[in-house]
């Protein structure tokens, strides 16, 4: 035992001589991180994007983008002798030949599903919890533009297979570019290399999947973690937590080990789903043949709302001096641009409505500030609703409805239930918050209702001063608790 | 170990147990894998294996940190993020001074700022060959008077062909692999039923031929209703009036699916008398022009 450790000390010191790292390594290991299980959904954002990174390059070694045609003659009996492209033909070879080929796959595009998930389910923790605020803002955008990147790669990804319901999406994706004002018909032809289908569609969208893009993510997670570090972890309110503290588990080991065990959890339940629940099984759909379509192509789930918006949009477009902006422009490029432009400026636009632009490192509970709550709510309500006019055909099938009743219900749906949605969150956020407030009347300690860490986490009367205050928020807030935390939240140093 | 209580103590031996258990599953996974593997593979086997040898490390490991290492709360001070005006005034007064050694030479400064925006201009065109100049090919198929329309086995129809009540998608004989020339042959009950705006000379008897492509996003049309005489597009739902000269009566589109003028050649096959009255597929922003 002494011999051993006798060794990694001598190799230690020889790293350290060479890099002088240790003093930085003891004090990363000493780094304190609050803890919530809220804060891990980041986490599994992160596992499913190294899941992506492993399985996916197992799949270059078999993936052949190439758009020339090809006959089939593998094991795959149902294919036999058709014509194809060789990327549509090393898929279905990569999923009946190559051993470990099909769940690798599986695993690939499990992990893309979950990987944008997990970012949605995050950003919606930052939102909620008003982790975006002063200092946090370049984090937030740097947060978003990682999600516009996943749901981008995760397009490319799915196109470049060339069967069926792929060229299909491609085919869509295409008219929606081709929809921009002006320089919409160049930059499909630069996109695809000419009209549509265009000759190297799959190979340029295999340069931007592998590699362009996924760059691009590394270097903005490494810029995301990087940030977090230096800005350190916000932290929910509770006894001891102030705006100039950081209260939680230090990084060894006790917290490095959990989460290395939520990364074995995150990879395991992936295993679990690639080996048993069958996505995008490509030999069914048949190799792309621009003319065919099947009925009830769904994209994945990440593109569900833009599919609702396409077809929700009622047939309006514009018309002018010999110019047009075509229908798919409104659904397929404007909603994107203004959803991602008002994630984008989200920070900066609460900002300004509160005119709070002092710094915060301590977490709103969503029930504090019923006003952005509300709006959370009542925006995820309205990208559901688009969801699931996403899959209207499917649902008119299953419940045996019209198509056209359902469209006409979706577009009322969209005004009313985001109203509804926020409305009741509104609501629900004012009753917790008085309901909190009942019970103590003595304010220098934490409420004793016993509702758990959340009852506890919702006051800190060191950090606030004003406890009382803090539960009756308005919108606008009161000054009185706009200003953070002690009167001089951010110390100079002497 | 000391001071806890029974309860405590027996929890801790199952949270033990839970541990060697979980982890020794994780190894039995791993070398059946292998072995699975080794012999010829099985994709639900795999998968399943695979999963239970990182959820035995997970579920260990996790179990393990709760309840076996230590759960101390730390403390940490935050330090304002910000840097003091001190370093602030500091970093631009260095900034100054290169600035100024720099600057002194305006005529270097202006040069090479050419320089580099001449590179960045030049960095560009090499864009411009990603792709041909967007022209009359999005207005254009491959559809051309006297050209016979071909079946998918690329063979020439006749009128008779056609299901009755019912469809045939075709192609520009000699330009099959032309995505945006399909066209749909629709064969109705009766050649009168045809109304406004059908172009009539354009069709011949009970046969009437539009686009494929549906004009919203450039999906084929491909579901036909031959009671109501409604073209479906299985995309986004948009429908059109076959009678009615194809015009949209439900959904996103906005536009008629352009019609074909049709012919007939001295053997009877059924042919192209010249392009779609219009372009086909999606609208562009000078798709009128």
């Amino acid at each position: 035992m002494s011999k051993k450790r006798g060794r990694v000390a001598r190799t230690g010191a020889w790293v350290d001589d060479r890099l002088g790292l240790a003093k930085v390594a003891r004090t990363t290991l000493r780094k304190v991180f609050p803890d919530h299980w809220s804060f891990l959904l980041g986490e599994v954002a992160l596992y499913s994007f190294v899941v992506l990174l492993l399985t996916g390059v197992y799949l270059t070694f078999f993936f052949d983008p190439s758009q020339a045609e090809t006959v089939y003659e593998g094991s795959y009996a149902a294919l036999h002798g058709v014509e194809m492209t060789r990327a549509y033909r090393s898929a279905v070879e990569l999923s009946f030949d190559v051993r470990a080929g099909l769940v690798m796959r599986q695993m690939h595009h499990w992990a893309a599903v979950v990987f944008v998930a997990a970012m949605v389910v995050h950003l919606a923790r930052v939102f909620f919890t008003g982790a975006f605020r002063r200092p946090r803002e370049l984090n937030w955008m740097v947060g978003v533009t990682l999600l516009l990147l996943g749901i981008g790669n995760g397009f490319t990804g799915y196109s470049l297979l060339d069967d069926q319901l792929s060229g299909t999406g491609l085919r869509i994706a295409y008219s929606i570019v081709l929809s921009i004002p002006v320089i919409g018909s160049w930059i499909t032809s630069l996109l695809f290399g000419g009209e549509f289908p265009g000759p190297d569609i799959i190979v340029r969208f295999y340069v931007l999947h592998i590699l362009l893009v996924p760059a691009m993510i590394i270097g903005l997670l490494v810029m995301h973690l990087s940030l977090l570090v230096h800005q350190k972890h916000t932290q929910f309110t509770g006894p001891g937590r102030r705006e100039d503290n950081v209260v939680g588990e230090r990084i060894w080991p006790t917290y490095a080990v959990k989460a290395s065990g939520l990364f074995f959890l995150t990879t395991g339940t992936l295993a679990a789903l690639g080996g048993l629940a069958q996505i995008n099984p490509i030999w069914i759909y048949g190799p792309f043949e621009p003319s065919e379509v099947s009925a009830a192509s769904q994209p994945d789930w990440y593109v569900g709302w833009l599919e609702g918006a396409l077809r929700v949009m009622p047939a309006w477009e514009v018309r002018a001096f010999g110019f047009e902006l075509p229908n798919p422009f409104f659904a397929g490029v404007l909603l994107p641009s203004l959803t991602f432009g008002l994630l984008y400026l989200w920070p900066f636009i609460e900002a300004r409505r509160t005119k709070d632009r002092s710094v915060h490192h301590l977490l709103d509970r969503p029930r504090d500030r019923p006003m952005r709550t509300a709006l959370g709510v009542a925006t995820l309500a309205f990208y559901s609703v688009l969801f699931i006019a996403g899959g209207s055909d499917v649902l008119a099938t299953e419940f045996g409805l019209s198509v056209n009743q359902l469209i006409w219900s979706v577009r009322l749906a969209l005004f009313v239930v985001p109203v509804i949605a926020g409305a009741v969150a509104h609501r629900l956020c004012r009753d917790l918050a008085a309901r909190d407030a009942e019970p103590p009347h003595d304010p220098p300690d934490p409420p004793a209702d016993g509702d758990g860490p959340d009852a506890v986490a919702g006051t800190d009367p060191v950090a606030e001063g004003e406890p009382e205050e803090e539960r009756e928020l308005a919108w606008p807030p009161p000054a009185s608790v706009l200003r953070t935390g002690p009167p001089s939240p951010r110390p100079l140093p002497p | 170990m000391k001071g806890i209580s029974p309860e405590e103590q027996s929890a801790a031996r199952r949270a033990y147990l839970a541990v060697v258990v979980a982890l020794s599953l994780s190894i039995l996974a791993g070398l059946s894998l292998a072995v699975v593997y080794w012999s010829g593979g099985q994709a639900q086997l795999e998968g399943v294996l695979l999963a239970v040898s990182l959820l035995g490390i997970g579920v260990g490991t996790v179990i393990w940190a709760k309840r076996f290492l230590p759960n101390e709360e730390a403390e940490e001070a935050r330090k304002p993020v910000g840097s003091t005006a001190e370093d602030v005034s500091d970093f631009s007064a260095e900034v100054d001074r290169g600035e100024e050694a720099i600057g002194s030479r305006r005529l270097l400064v202006g040069l090479i700022s050419g320089g580099l925006g001449a590179l960045g201009l030049a960095m560009v065109f090499p864009i411009r060959s990603l792709g041909p100049r967007p022209g009359r090919g999005l207005s254009r198929t491959g559809m051309a008077d006297g050209r016979r329309l071909v079946n998918a086995e690329h063979e020439p129809v006749r009128p008779d062909d056609i299901p009755l009540a019912g469809v045939l998608t075709v192609w520009p004989e000699g330009h099959e692999e032309e995505a945006d020339s399909s066209a749909l042959l629709i064969r109705v009950e009766d050649a009168s039923l045809f109304r406004e705006p059908v172009v009539l000379p354009w069709t011949v008897g009970p046969v009437v031929a539009y686009s494929k492509l549906c004009t919203h996003t450039g999906c084929p049309v491909g579901l036909y209703e031959a009671d109501e005489h409604l073209l479906l597009c299985p995309c986004h739902q948009s429908t059109f009036e076959v009678l009615a000269g194809a015009r949209p009566v439900f959904g996103p589109a906005t536009r008629a699916l352009p019609q074909l003028p049709l012919g007939i050649d001295e053997q009877g096959f059924l042919v192209a008398r010249g392009d779609f009255e219009g372009p086909v597929s999606a609208g562009f922003w000078n798709r009128s022009r």
